[in-house]
């Protein structure tokens, strides 16, 4: 929350994206960027053995990674960009959900698209063989 | 409800505020930093959308390695650790510079940029060994449709880097040059936005290309 203006922020009930509301006590600032890096950290540590160990059954281990960076995406917003769920924060809540709309539907339905139509190619020694 | 109410600022305050005339207006809509940090984080989401572009190209492409190398024949991991260690790192101490400078410490903003920014040229610095000797090896970005995508979607992000390591110099400058007035915060808010997203992505290029990619 800007230092200039605290009355009238506070009257108005919305905070920037990447501010918090109890960011003016420095302390208490570090503290959640502290507890943000840990717990990035384990998850960065935890991805980088499953990758590499047999832990997890092998075909699943993309799945497994897909949900730790998921999951530490979610601990990113949360502890360095101050997301929220209460009431100020709706505008930058909004906003970011239609950006991962717009992600989703890209990147599932090209790869959706894609495998479909890799399956329904020809492959390649045929194609060849057939323009000789 | 009062977020509804901020969005629809600029209309809503002409329709009932002929009475209190321009007073009512300003006391509706949200100050300068809200709005100047809220366009940015518009900004930043297309910018996750160019990348998501840039994925689901790479991501299609993975397997048409055209009989050159794959993942698992030219990722280091132990690099890419580290990578990532410098990066989040720097995310943390980027943090702490946007705390130095909301209570006007101009030590402690200092100091964390400089170490954000050594990160950050860390970061760049492993980063272009790996493409020197992956181009070094034969596996340039024209040996195969996924290397060309490979090197386009980390190459954007290490060019995103890049950005966003002049902006940091160019904002240790002007908080020399001209203290913490209210316009330099804004764009501290902005830089720190910036970087925290750029960490986010990375997030999603470790574990989904680096990772999967040496696993599978």
């Amino acid at each position: 929350m800007s230092a200039a203006h605290p009355e009238s922020e506070s009257r108005l009930g919305d905070i920037a994206p990447g501010d918090e509301k109890t960011s003016d006590d420095i302390g208490r600032g570090v503290r959640g960027y502290l507890i943000g890096l840990v717990l990035a950290t384990g998850l960065s540590i935890v991805s980088f053995y499953i990758a590499r160990s047999t832990l997890v059954w092998a075909p699943s281990i993309p799945i497994a990674l897909s949900v730790l960076a998921i999951a530490q995406m979610g601990v990113h917003l949360v502890f360095f960009l101050h997301m929220t769920s209460g009431p100020d924060n709706v505008n930058n809540l909004l906003a970011l959900a239609f950006g991962l709309l717009i992600v989703m539907l890209l990147v599932f339905g090209s790869l959706w698209i894609m495998t479909h139509m890799n399956h329904n190619m020809m492959p390649m020694d045929k194609i060849m063989r057939m323009q000789r | 409800m009062s977020t509804a109410a901020t969005l629809n600022a600029p209309a809503g305050g002409r329709g009932h505020g002929h009475a209190a005339g321009l007073t009512e207006e300003e006391e509706h809509g949200a100050s300068k930093r809200i709005v100047v940090a809220y366009g940015f984080w518009i900004f930043l989401i297309s910018d996750i959308i160019v990348f998501a572009a840039f994925f689901a190209t790479y991501a299609v492409l993975t397997d048409s390695t055209a009989g050159g190398p794959a993942g698992r024949d030219l990722f280091d991991l132990r690099m890419v650790a580290i990578e990532t260690a410098c990066l989040l790192v720097s995310s943390f101490t980027c943090g702490v510079a946007g705390l130095g400078a909301q209570a006007k410490n101009g030590r402690v903003f200092q100091i964390a940029m400089a170490v954000t920014f050594v990160l950050g040229a860390a970061f760049l610095t492993i980063e272009m060994r790996e493409f020197a000797e992956m181009i070094e090896k034969g596996a340039g970005p024209s040996r195969s449709g996924f290397l060309s995508a490979f090197f386009a979607l980390i190459g954007c992000h290490g060019l995103h880097v890049t950005a966003g390591m002049l902006w940091l110099l160019t904002m240790m400058a002007q908080v020399a040059a001209k203290g913490y007035r209210d316009d330099i915060l804004r764009r501290i808010l902005c830089f720190n936005l910036f970087w925290h997203t750029l960490d986010i992505i990375w997030v999603g290029l470790f574990s989904l290309v680096y990772l999967v990619g040496v696993a599978v």
